[in-house]
Formats: structure tokens, sequence, C-alpha cells
């Protein structure tokens, strides 16, 4: 095993040597069960419509189709899925008498492969009567507005304002009152494989059993166990090794779970359903869409006293589950990275006749950050001041740290004066402004843009609840924490096995938990082995098991390094008592255990980790014969929501400040971007190779947001994105080098000292480009994408005055 | 995303090839490469019941040659292939200088010539230099062969004058005039993407030959006798004034006839500035 293993080394991660040579092993690489069906979808093409008759004799005629099941099928067998507000909507896995949203599935033909089944959903005829439809989420509230939902009635499904502070006192007091209003798009992820899964049933014991790389939160696991009728121990959830990438995506996996379950009981035999490029950009799932508009109040010298947030937020046709978390991960820090006082919110969720949104990396950063740091920006052009000053006298002081947020976040630590100037020195902000000034002086177009944001480690399971008003949350009974276990066994030979319910999807957790625990434990790298994948029905795991908001290298890896702790101090214990001396007195070092003061007596680690298997009877009194560990992490930061609606949403919270210089073609408006920095404080680095390939892919996947990829919709609710022509995401060739300028403040919280980093960016760049663009066209505001022809427009309507 | 099920043969023959088209005309598709045809087939945006293979088809050429009049490519030569061609820099620059905008390293190695130009993308490049160049596809059917100059052979979006029972079996591009001068350029979203607008421009003692892509649902070429430097921005505005450019959620209208205004201006200038006296 090459490399230093060292905490914060680069070693070869142990997952590649797989991968690389083509023995991943994927959903689809799963064994398949004799009998097997393959399901595909046939799915609305229309955004809204009554379903009537689906008439699907032809289909099952077709030589080798199995079944064919439809909506009323389904909603006999299973209850809507749990949504985390009191609402009326009613969402099942696939439509059920009204299709609500282009793509969503009307029926599922099962047969002996996927070309059958998809030659068969061509023949099944389904009585549509179209409906209007809505896109808008503004529109979507018109009291004339069609309704999606009418047993719910109306397009609002929840609305909650809250107020910290005295926002009304600071908005009357204040110099100056700006405001922006941002339509931030709909985007997605979009990983390399897309999503899939095997469904059984078992009647003889009424479990379900699904094989698929459902990242979690497994929060969902149980929405989807009392969907299925059954309790959470009788659907199996089982992940394969490995997974081609998510950033949040497979969560969406959870309804085609439960839909293939009982498809797969429907038809008496295994299902296997992989979806296709085009069901995962039409269906899969989207970050949300929000408008928004924000207001602050901004004394003479620039400090911002007060925001103000009216945020509307397009879930799509149904409150998917765990929305709308996407509107509430970011409420305790929607005051940014900034000490300011007075908040208030007005947050309302609104469906509309689109794909139901879910995780998506950054999962509600971007859509808060964009209108914070392009205000940020206003404030300064307002003010006539440099952005940069602006954000520099707002960020919150180090001597503040632990910081309370008005809305209850309690941020952890960190130096965000320090870290800028950081950045700003070792990034070359001086030569960027340099080269700017000289370039404007020949008459071309290039901006600076800037952007800080705090970036949300280890999602509280409480924050959803505050959604809830307090009254509802007393009745639903408290929660809050982010349960994070790990098992570590001693086995036999002395190696340690690993096992977390990490559900990695690419990152590398297993390199990364070999590196934690040979630095507890002081063995060889090659002694331990990882299991990251998870079979819920005999792993270890809880509601926060999983894959999201970072948590790995927090709260996993804290998991792990306290298991691995446990397991140190019985064998210190066991090598105390064989040896006849004190606990204290025992070390570890180089794979043995020994007398600090007199190395020359002790173990061979692997022989004493071995003993509680081949001597169980010989152990030392009062001490325990078990050679496994099991630790369970969860920091007490995060309590649940108090009666005050103040709630701290993360564990730990790092600290990004991005400044980039582009050029703008005046001819074509394409941009080109001179140079991308972001100042990253992520606590600990665990992995340094791996740290910057989450900040450099968590940047490229910014940019697609910024400057090409949206899912767009025409007015009339026809879906625009469906393949990969239609949705460009950057390459290689579109992506710069992004210039990482890592600052190291270590968690308190966490016991690896670690935060997350692989979201920060992705919330940041956005921004940040827009911001320069701004700059450089001379004007207030701009929305996503930045395509050239929308910069062009504006090139020719501000620059050159012509109006053709 | 899987196609409807199809017959296939792989030809060993040209005649075979032209044998099988004779006998299902419309119903039979013939594929190359399949860099254009196969997400066709897989989006079941076509549904052949039968697909010819011509990969292997002997009296296809595979190859490409030249000759002092034109440059010949059989329906077998793939685009890397064309572009790895020593002689194309000298003889033929403005494919030499346009084919790397084509797709990737990856599709141009799959790609054919002439299944781009029998596809008929209207933003694809190789429609748009056939059209740009004034060559000439050639049909081959079962009962003969004909001659199709590329001004009547592009018809619309993946529409061209090929009967059903023809296959296109190469295509000719004429040699450049001595001395003349070529420049391309294109912009797309992403590099490799078909063009939002893309210009091809050629300048010769008599004049300038400018070709856009990307702007109407089939290539535009528009010849100007006479025309320098000073007159392209004012011939290049009229026409943009003239075209109705198609829109699409990347770019609309007017974003192509101000790419059309500024690359046509600017292609024309750069032919004009490589144009030499012979």
């Amino acid at each position: 095993m090459d490399g230093d293993w060292g905490i914060g080394g680069s070693p070869e991660r142990v997952e590649d040597a797989a991968l690389l040579t083509g023995r991943g092993r994927f959903i689809d690489d799963m064994a398949v069960p004799a009998g097997a069906l393959h399901a595909a979808i046939l799915r609305s093409p229309y955004p809204h419509a009554e379903i009537g008759d689906i008439d699907a004799s032809a289909a099952l005629a077709v030589p080798g189709v199995a079944a064919v099941v439809t909506g009323r099928d389904v909603a006999a067998l299973t209850r809507p899925f749990l949504v985390s507000v009191r609402s009326a909507i009613e969402h099942y896995p696939i439509a059920v008498d009204r299709a609500r949203y282009q793509g969503e599935p009307v029926a599922v033909i099962l047969a002996k492969d996927r070309y059958i089944a998809e030659d068969a959903a061509e023949l099944v005829e389904v009585d549509y009567a179209p409906l209007d439809a809505v896109v808008n989420p503004e529109a979507a509230l018109d009291e004339s507005a069609v309704v999606l939902h009418p047993k719910h009635g109306g397009n609002l499904a929840a609305e909650r304002s809250f107020h910290y502070g005295d926002p009304e006192s600071a908005f009357a007091a204040a110099r100056h009152v700006l405001d922006i209003e941002v339509h931030y798009p709909r985007s997605l992820a979009t990983p390399i494989e897309c999503m899939g899964l095997l469904a059984e049933y078992e009647p003889a014991e009424d479990v379900y059993t699904v094989a698929t790389h459902f990242q979690g939160p497994y929060a969902i696991q149980p929405v989807m166990a009392m969907a299925l009728g059954v309790p959470s121990n009788r659907l199996r959830i089982k992940t394969p090794p490995d997974s081609g990438g998510s950033f949040g995506v497979k969560q969406g996996v959870a309804p085609y779970a439960v839909l293939m379950a009982v498809a797969a009981r429907i038809a008496g035999r295994p299902v296997k359903w992989i979806e296709d490029r085009m069901e995962h950009l039409t269906a899969a799932g989207s970050a949300t869409n929000r408008v928004v508009r924000l207001k602050a109040a901004v004394t003479a010298d620039g400090q911002v006293t007060a925001l103000d947030w009216d945020q509307i937020e397009d879930v799509g046709a149904y409150l998917k589950a765990p929305e709308p978390a996407t509107l509430y991960r970011m409420h305790c820090a929607m005051t940014g990275a900034y000490d300011i006082p007075n908040l208030a919110i007005r947050n309302r969720v609104v469906v509309t006749n689109k794909t139901p949104t879910g995780l998506n990396r950054g999962f509600g950063g971007p859509q808060v950050f964009y209108p914070l740091e392009q205000l940020m920006r206003r404030i300064a052009i307002a003010l006539d001041m440099d952005p940069l000053d602006v954000i520099r006298r707002n960020l919150i002081q180090p001597d503040a740290m632990p910081y309370m947020t008005p809305s209850g976040g309690r941020y952890d630590s960190g130096d965000y004066p320090a870290t800028v100037a950081k950045a700003v020195q070792e990034g070359g902000l001086a030569e960027l402004i340099a080269r700017r000034d000289a370039l404007r002086k020949d008459g071309k177009l290039y901006g600076i843009g800037y952007a800080a944001a705090v970036e949300p480690t280890i999602s509280n399971m409480g924050y959803i609840t505050t959604a809830l008003t307090p009254e509802e949350r007393v009745k639903s009974g408290p929660k809050g924490g982010a349960l994070a276990l790990a098992a570590v066994s001693a086995d036999p030979l002395g190696g340690v096995s690993v096992s977390v319910a990490s559900t990695p999807q690419g990152q590398g957790h297993r390199t990364v938990l070999i590196q934690v625990i040979a630095d507890v434990l002081k063995i060889a790298p090659g002694q331990i082995q990882v299991s990251a994948d998870l079979d819920t029905g005999r792993d270890a795991w809880s509601i926060a098991s999983g894959n999201y908001s970072c948590r790995f290298a927090g709260a996993v890896a804290s998991a792990a390094h306290e298991g691995a702790w446990q397991l140190r101090r019985h064998l210190t214990r066991l090598a105390a008592a064989r040896l006849d001396c004190d606990p204290e007195g025992i070390e570890f070092a180089d794979g043995r255990v020994f007398k600090a003061d007199d190395p020359g007596q002790g173990f061979d680690f692997r022989r004493l980790a071995g003993e509680a298997h081949w001597a169980a009877a010989t152990m030392p009194q009062g001490l325990p014969a078990t050679p496994t560990f099991l630790a369970a992490w969860s920091p007490d930061v995060l309590q649940p929501p108090d009666e005050d609606d103040h709630i701290n949403g993360s564990a730990a919270y790092g600290f990004i400040f991005d400044f980039c210089g582009l050029e703008i073609d005046q001819a074509t408006g394409e941009i080109r971007i001179d140079r991308y920095v972001s100042g990253h404080d992520a606590g600990r680095v665990l992995h340094q190779g791996m740290a910057f390939g989450q900040t450099q892919g968590g940047f490229v996947q910014g940019l697609g947001a910024a400057l090409m990829e949206e899912l767009a919709y025409d007015e009339a609710g026809a879906f625009l994105a469906g393949t990969l022509a239609d949705y460009p995401m950057p390459t290689a060739c579109e992506a710069p080098d992004l210039h990482v300028v890592h600052s190291d403040t270590p968690s308190p919280v966490t016991l690896t000292g670690a935060k997350g980093l692989g979201e920060g960016t992705t919330m940041t760049a956005p921004v940040c480009l827009a911001n320069a663009v701004c700059d450089a066209l001379g004007i207030d505001t701009i929305s996503l994408p930045l395509r050239p022809a929308k910069i062009a427009a504006l090139i020719e309507d501000r620059i050159e005055g012509r109006t053709t | 995303m899987k196609p409807a099920q199809f017959d296939y043969v792989a030809a060993e023959t040209l005649e075979e090839a032209l044998a099988v088209l004779a006998e299902a005309g419309e119903d039979a598709r013939a594929i190359a490469g399949g860099q254009s045809l196969g997400p066709m087939l897989n989006l079941r945006l076509a549904q052949p019941e039968i697909l010819i293979d011509i990969t292997r088809a002997e009296g296809i050429e595979a190859g490409a040659s030249w000759s002092d009049e034109n440059l010949h490519v059989g329906a077998r030569v793939s685009q890397a292939n064309l572009l790895a061609d020593p002689a194309l820099a000298a003889r033929q620059p403005l494919l030499a200088a346009a084919m790397p905008w084509i797709g990737h390293v990856q599709t141009r190695a799959r790609g054919a010539v002439c299944g781009s130009i029998a596809h008929a993308d209207p933003a694809a490049e190789l429609p748009l230099l056939l059209a740009t160049l004034g060559g000439v596809a050639e049909a081959t059917s079962a009962t003969g062969k004909r001659d199709i100059p590329a001004e009547d052979f592009f018809l619309g979006m993946f529409e061209t004058a090929l009967e059903p029972e023809e296959l296109l079996t190469a295509v000719r591009f004429p040699q450049m005039p001595a001395g003349a001068g070529v420049a391309f350029h294109e912009v797309a979203e992403r590099h490799g993407d078909f063009a939002i607008v893309a210009a091809a421009a050629t300048a010769d003692a008599s004049g300038v030959t400018l070709g856009l892509g990307g702007v109407e649902d089939k290539p535009i070429v528009r010849r100007w006798d006479g025309l320098d430097a000073s007159g392209a921005a004012d011939a290049v505005e009229a026409l943009a004034a003239e075209l109705d450019p198609q829109s699409d959620p990347k770019a609309d209208a007017r974003y192509r006839r101000r790419l059309v205004r500024l690359i046509g201006r600017d292609v024309i200038g750069k032919a004009l500035e490589r144009r030499h006296a012979v």
C-alpha cells in the first residue's frame, strides 16, 4: 500500500485497483435471480392530465411480457409517502388517476428483458384528459391557477414566517435599504451512473428486499417501509459495493424502490430496473428552483443590521420526502458568514407541474448564497464601496466563535477574516485587479466576482421539523441529532474489520477510514479491511446513515475513530493485565502493544487482538471477551428546534471565500475564466488528494449550474432538457483549474477535527461567477445560467446600444 | 432507451447493400460509424426494420483519394482518417481547419464523413463544408448512380435528396482555386458540441463564398463576386437581416443573427487576408 497513510496524507485509494481494472461492482453488475423480470416505465407525456382507463391488453399479448402494473394496482397495496409537513398532498411512486408532471410513471411493464418491456410500453393505451399546467411558482400561487391537488386545495403546500431579533426596528433605523430579486433555476447533479435496483418480495414472511445504491439519508427507509405497510425490519435495503456517483441524486431512488417492490409482489418474481439517461434527466429529481426577494438594512458604512427573506420554494408536483428540506437545511445559516443580528424569513412551499425535487450537491445552499452574495455586491455599489470591503466589514470575527446565528445556528469554529486574507494573498487578487484595470483601458470586458459562504456539515435530523410550528412539534415529539455508527472488530488473526453505513458513491470512504483507524491503533494499513456497503437487515444503521450533507469526514469518521479507541482501550486493559502493570503505562506503536517504560515487554498487536477469539475463557477478570465494538456518535450540539424556532441545522460549519476574474468576448458573449480561487477552511483535512478532488468536483458542478445547466420547461409544462444534448454539462475542456487555498481550523465538535468540503464550492461558484459577469458588464444582477446568448443580448442593449 | 427490434445485415459488398435497400426502401437504413444513427435508434426516433452495416462492404471506398479536380471520400472513410490525410492541409485547407471542430477524438474515430452528410444535421460541420465548397454527393442505387450537387442535396433538417433505395457512396470536394484563402470559426456551448452558428469562408481571385451552419434548417451559402475587406461588414449585415434563424433554449434568433454578423465578417476577413496572388 503506497503513500503516506498518516492523517492528512494522500495514500492511493484502496478502491481504485478494482475500479481502474473494470472490477467495480455496481448495481447493474449484481447477480440477477432466476426468473427476474426487467421493468420499463411508461411515463406521462403530459405535464398535467387526468388518467382514465389504461388498456394493457396489446402489451400483455407481446411474447415475454409478464405483467403491467398501474397506479391503481400500486395504490391498492401501499399508502402515500409520509411527509414532514401537514398537508393533504398525497404522493405515491406512480401516478394514480392524475399525472402531475411530464415523465411521471403511469405504468410499469415487466418482461423477460428490457427490450421487450420497452416494445410493450409503446402498446399500452392510456386514456389521458389533459389539464392546464402551471410551471411558474408565483403563478401557481395565483387564485386563478390550476390546482394540482384538489384534496389539498390551492398550490401552497406549506408556509411559515420567522422573526429573530428585531428586524422591524433595524429596517426603520437603517440608513440604506437595498433589495434584490432572484429566480434561481433548476439543475441536477447528474452522476455518471444512473439509478437502479433489484426488488424482491418474499410472501412467506412478508419481507421486501431491495438491492440499490440508495445513498440515504436512511430516515427515508421508514418512510418507504410505511408506504409498503411493513415495519422497518421487513424492508431490507442492500447496497452494492460501488456506486458511480450520486451527489445526492440517488436519494431519489426511494420512490422507485417502493414502486418496484410492489411490482415484484404483484408479478410474484424479482424485478430489475435500471434508469436510463432520459429517465434520469426527466424524473430522477432536481434541485429546487426558488424565487427570492431579499432585503438588507444597511448602515452608512456598509454594516448589514438585518435581513428580510421572502422565499418561494418550488418543489415540483409533490412534496417528495425529505422536502421541504432544501428550504430548511440552510435555515440556521440565512445570515451566511456575516454577523447580522436581526432576521425575518417568510417561507412558502409551492407545488407546480414539474419533477419533484430532492437532494443535489449543495442542497439549499446555492439558492441562499446566490441572492445573499449578489446583494452584498449591490450594497457595495450603492455605497460606492469595494465589494470585498463590504464582505470584510460584515464577516463574523474569530473571537465570536462559537458564534450563534439569530436563527439558532452554532458556527463551531473558524477564522473567517484570516481565511479571506490568505486567499487574497496566495490567490493573487492584486494581480487580477491590475489585469482588469489594464484590459478595461483597452475596452475589454473583464470582471471580478466574490462570494463568501458557510458550508454546513453533518445535518441535524431535526432541522426539517422547523417547517412545523412549535405546537405541531410538541405533538410529534422532539427530533434532533445525527447518529453515526461504526463497528470495529478484531478478527482471529488480529486484523481489524470495520463496517460503517456510509454508502459511499465513489468518494473513497474506505481509504480514509483505514487512515483514521491505523492512526489510532498504530497498525499497518494493510491489516485493516473496511466495508462501507450496507445491508439494513444485518448491519448497524440509523436514520442519519448514508452519504449526504458532507457527514463522512466529520460524523462517520468520528464514529470509526471512537470504535477504534474502544478496541484500543480494551486491548490496553488486556495488555496491562497480562503484563501486570497500569493501563496508563501501555503504549501502541508499529503494530505492537507494550510497556512504555520497557518496550521489550509487550505483544504483537495481532496476537493480542486475536485473544478474544482464541482465549475467551482466559480473559482477565472484569474484561469481556468481545472482539467487536460498536461505536455510536452523535454530536450533542444537534438539539431539536426550540420553542422560538432556533435550530442548529448542522454540527460543524466550514467557511469558503471565493473570487474569480473572467473576460467576456464582446462579440460572442462567451466567458473565459481567467482564474478561480477558492479559499477553504474545512477543518482538519484527512486526505489531501480527496479533499482537492471534492473541492474541484464541487466547483465544476457549480460551474455547470452557473454557465449552462438548466432543467428548463416551456410555459405549457413541456420539459426541454431530456437528453444530454439539451442539458450540457461542463467537460474537462470547459473546466478551468481551481486554485484552492486551504486553511485549517479543526472543528472542536468532531472527533477527527474534520468538517465537510464537498458541497461548498457548488454553493459559491454560481454567484461568484455571476458577480464577476455583473462587474464586467456594469450591471446589478443577472439570472442563471450565464449563457452566451443572454450575455450578448445584454452587451447589445447596454453597451452597444443596439436594439435589433 | 433500447432500440426497437430490427434485422441486421452486415453487407459484404456494395451490391448486397443496394439489393437490400432496393427491396426494403424506407424500411431500411444504412449505418457506418453510427454516431448519428445510433442515438436515434436508442431514442426510437428511427425505427428501421433493417439496419445495413456498410463498414465492411467491398465496393465502397474506405480511403480518400485525390485527383486534379477533386478530393473523393468514400462512405467507409471515418472523419479521423480524413483528418489524418497528409495532403489535407495543403489541398483542402478548409476541411483541415474545420474538421477538428467535429465532436471529439472518440466520435471522429467512428463517425463517417458521408454518414454525417447523409444525416444532414443543420448544425453539423460536414454538410456545411460540402455546401460551402460546392461539392457533390454520389448517390448509388441498384439501378445506377447519379451526382447530386450540394446545393440540391440538403433539403431541410435531417432531410436530403437521397431516394429511399439510394446510398450515399461518396462525396467529392472540388479542388480549391490556386491562391484561395479560407477560414472557419464556430460558436458552440462546449467544445465538440453542435454549433450554435458555424461559419466557413473561402476567398479566391474572383470573390468570396460564405457558408453558415446552425442558423436555418440547412446550410446557407452566399457568394459575392469581387467582394473585398471593406465591403464585408455591409454584405454580411445585409445577409443577416434576410435570414430567419431558429430559436432554442440555448440561443435565440437574435443571438444567431449577431453571430452571423460578427463571425461571418470575421471569417471573410481572415479568408481574404490568407488569399494570395498566383
